[in-house]
């Protein structure tokens, strides 16, 4: 009984507030599959379908990630560097052409734990040197990009490594493995954004941070927590992006770090923190996925996607701030 | 069980809540609190009453942990503490609704209230929300509210989350185990008549089981909500009185003093004002904040708006500088109509603003005097597009010296100068075009101390004689009666009198503040 009531419960919070601007993202996505829909048939097969679902899921990983760091009003830009690190250590430590490794899961379980380690010094150079999450995050991608030139050394290591090579290639109910490792990480995102401290305390510092610390609660080891906690996120990224190529690359994140940012403020999350979410961002990236698909689709040239993505992160943040900006307030 | 007798008061007359005795705390140039006395009786609501600036807000900080008193005692229960945060204030069993709301309002009611403490809601880290709404519809049932602990806090009303504030504040009796304190800072501003009538009951029902200090502008709510008023003037307790049969005028009496009898604000040196067609004309001017007013300044004349915290005041004075927005009304400048669309319009028609926070409204910090000083008129600095800098030194040199700013010298950074220089700067900011009609001083003298504040009087004084229009809105009553031509009294957004304020014929504070509250 105490178990109903409390999904009841938790449902309903989510019920309120403001159902206008949460319903704005999935009708523009809605909206947009059917504009592209009616102009391409080639947009509406089946198959595509499942390319755009499947194109999504290292971005879907990576902006899990980020939310959290958007939700508590900092920002992250690590991913790539992370990734690449990511991407060269489990390609050296799974079966590969440059060593005798072969330590199969462990690996990929070193892989995301280094992740988590980038993250948490993300975190504690935040919150123990003053360093603004900006320069700090800039900062350790360098670092990881570093770290993987090193591993690197010059030689391609190509991954034998059949499990790991089969998550890119084998389906399942017609979608990539990788896309379901994806979807289970919405999940566990979700989770842990409802109904973990840290999910709770990682919205409410973008809330109103002062809040917590006059509350007696020690605000810190959250931050810190929750950029480990991205970190994983991304390096589960890297292990993902490896086994799409099939070889460790340093730069296998390259670009993921604006396109999860773009995503996660697509879908409604505010780059000043305190609202939005992992469903949002979800929505968000499938929302990014649609349109770049779907440009391409009805015929417009590839080269010109990096210039729609940025158009479209400058018009999303413009779209959400104005109702903020009649407040006299300076923005930097 | 064992222990009868400890809970039963063995002397006749009980220990009190809270109490405490010569409480001092200096900031820079000035001193809040001057050996500040208070009790709080168990079971009592007590009323905090003081003007602006009296060290009412300095005594709540400190007693909740937010501020270190550099001298003085603050005993809980009759033991002395000493409280270094706001944790340590609840674990004494003191608590404070804060007058800037503090909740977080993007979580729900229920972990607003738990915030911080969670206990058994949260286990390893992971949320049990019907536990968490058990333990908030527990804090919420103790003040008989009926708000949905799950509902997200700002999609309540203010009346309603300052209920979650009470709720959340009454979670420290869990911690202290004592019958808790309870502080409300200016818990009325932000509610409607009929909200007030609601938490005073809500009051009335925590003395049943709390102490409460009481804290409003407003004096009638003192008098009706306490049972005693502890009366706060320049950092000091100047008297305590029972509300049941106090006289209002006796409290006003109180929080104001006596003015001092020396020319502190150089009134001789006022200039009588000629009755000619106003500088400045405004005619039922509304925003959001203010409605119908009305404003009339001759050239040469100073006009003071007096009010308390929320009467409008500085929402109308920066109206006048084109920043607040207005619904309706028309203002003129010598007979010409104007619309102050933003700032810009208005310094081009020579209207200048003295902000209330200087340092983050008024000054730019780290840069030089002289940039500081020549910010708004560029032009009469450069040369085309260009800083002459010979051109730029003459003129800020000349009026460093004008204005006997002490700086080592116009390259300064700014922040490095005394608040009063400072001050000097940013009003020289509007002098040197030559061109200003018009000064706006939002609290011109806040955080100088006497000295500077003097020579600001002074200054302001001559600025008049040189037939400037000045806008005043004083940092003090008294201040406002010294400089002051003429006096609009402002209350809940509306202009409710005026009163004729010349050198010889002051009105009496009490007449004023009347109205005001």
């Amino acid at each position: 009984m105490t178990v109903t009531s409390g999904v009841a419960a938790s449902r309903r919070i989510f019920r309120r507030g403001a159902a206008f601007r949460d319903a704005g993202p999935p009708v523009a996505l809605v909206v947009l599959f059917l504009i592209f829909a009616a102009l391409s048939p080639q947009f509406r097969s089946i198959e595509n379908v499942q390319n755009i679902v499947d194109a999504a899921a290292v971005l879907a990983v990576v902006t899990c990630g980020i939310t959290f760091v958007l939700m508590m009003g900092s920002i992250d830009l690590s991913a790539a560097g992370v990734m690449g690190a990511s991407a060269l250590t489990v390609s050296l430590l799974v079966a590969n052409n440059r060593n005798d490794n072969d330590f199969g899961l462990a690996g990929i379980a070193v892989a995301v734990v280094l992740g988590c380690a980038f993250g948490c010094l993300s975190g504690l150079a935040l919150v123990l040197l003053k360093v603004p999450s900006f320069m700090a995050t800039l900062g350790v991608s360098a670092i990881g990009l570093g770290v993987a030139t090193l591993m690197f050394a010059g030689v391609q290591p190509n991954i034998t490594d059949a499990m790991l090579k089969s998550w890119a290639i084998e389906r399942f109910l017609g979608l990539s493995y990788l896309t379901w490792i994806a979807a289970a990480c919405i999940l566990v995102g979700w989770l842990i954004q409802r109904y973990t401290r840290l999910g709770r305390y990682a919205f409410a510092i973008g809330g109103a941070e002062e809040v917590l610390t006059l509350s007696g609660v020690k605000v810190k080891p959250y931050k810190v927590a929750v950029f480990a906690l991205a970190g994983a996120f991304y390096g589960l990224g890297g292990v993902m992006v490896t086994s799409q190529l099939g070889a460790g690359l340093v730069q296998a994140g390259n670009g993921y770090d604006f396109s999860a940012i773009t995503a996660a403020v697509v879908g409604g999350t505010l780059l000043t923190g305190g609202r939005g979410g992992i469903l949002h961002s979800a929505v968000g990236v499938v929302l990014v996925m649609v349109l770049t698909n779907g440009l391409v689709q009805v015929g417009v040239s590839p080269y010109w996607q990096g210039g729609v993505e940025g158009l479209i992160v400058v018009a999303a943040v413009a779209a959400a701030v104005i109702p903020q900006r009649r407040r006299n307030q300076v923005v930097k | 069980m064992s222990v009868p007798a400890e809970r039963e008061p063995t002397t006749s007359a009980p220990v009190p809540a809270l109490e405490v005795r010569g409480l001092v705390k200096h900031y820079p140039g000035v001193k809040a609190l001057d050996g500040v006395d208070l009790v709080v009786h168990q079971h009592e609501v007590l009323g905090l009453a003081g003007e602006n600036g009296a060290g009412k807000s300095t005594l709540l900080k400190a007693l909740v942990g937010l501020v270190t008193p550099d001298a003085g005692e603050i005993y809980v229960r009759g033991g002395a503490v000493k409280l270094r945060s706001v944790v340590d204030a609840a674990d004494h069993g003191i608590g404070m609704v804060f007058q800037e709301q503090s909740l977080v309002p993007n979580l729900t009611a229920a972990e607003n209230i738990l915030l911080g403490g969670e206990g058994p809601a949260v286990r390893r880290g992971v949320y049990r929300w019907d536990v968490m709404r058990r333990l908030a519809q527990e804090q919420l049932d103790k003040i008989g509210s009926k708000i949905d602990p799950l509902a997200r806090t700002d999609s309540l009303s203010f009346a309603d989350r300052q209920m979650v504030e009470i709720a959340k504040v009454l979670r420290i009796e869990q911690r202290s185990q004592h019958p808790p304190v309870i502080i409300l800072d200016e818990p009325t501003s932000v509610l409607e008549s009929k909200e007030i009538e609601t938490l005073f009951a809500q009051i009335r029902r925590l003395r049943e089981f709390a102490s409460v200090v009481f804290v409003s502008h407003r004096l009638d709510e003192v008098l009706d909500v306490c049972d005693r008023v502890t009366v706060l003037r320049s950092g000091q307790s100047v008297g305590e009185v029972a509300t049941a049969g106090a006289v209002p005028r006796e409290l006003h009496r109180m929080m104001i003093g006596s003015t001092g009898s020396d020319d502190h604000y150089h009134e001789n040196a006022a200039t009588p004002v000629a009755a000619e067609q106003p500088r400045l004309s405004v005619r039922g001017l509304s925003g959001k904040s203010f409605q119908d007013i009305d404003l009339d300044v001759a050239a040469g004349e100073i006009v003071a708006i007096v009010g308390v915290h929320g009467s409008g005041r500085e929402d109308v004075c920066r109206a006048l500088f084109g920043i607040e927005p207005t619904t309706a009304g028309e203002i003129r400048m010598d007979g010409k109509k104007l619309s102050l669309p933003n700032t810009r319009a208005a310094c081009a028609a020579g209207i200048g603003y003295v902000p209330a926070e200087r340092k983050i409204e008024g000054m730019v910090g780290p840069m030089s005097v002289a940039e500081n000083m020549t910010l708004t008129k560029q032009k009469a600095r450069c040369a085309g597009p260009f800083v002459a800098p010979k051109k730029q030194a003459g003129l800020v040199d000349r009026w460093i010296e004008r204005l006997s700013i002490r700086t080592p010298g116009r390259d300064t950074p700014i922040q490095r100068l005394s608040g009063g220089n400072q001050q000097k700067v940013v009003l020289a900011r509007w002098l040197v075009g030559g061109d200003i009609r018009l000064l706006l001083l939002d609290h011109p003298t806040r955080g100088l101390d006497i000295g500077a504040r003097s020579e600001v009087y002074r200054l302001m004084r001559e600025l008049a004689a040189s037939g400037v229009a000045t806008v005043l809105l004083g940092d003090s009553l008294e201040e406002a009666i010294g400089m002051a031509d003429r006096i609009l009294v402002m209350n809940d957004g509306r202009v409710v009198t005026e009163v004729a304020c010349p050198n010889g014929g002051k009105p009496s504070p009490l007449d004023l503040v009347k109205e005001m509250v």
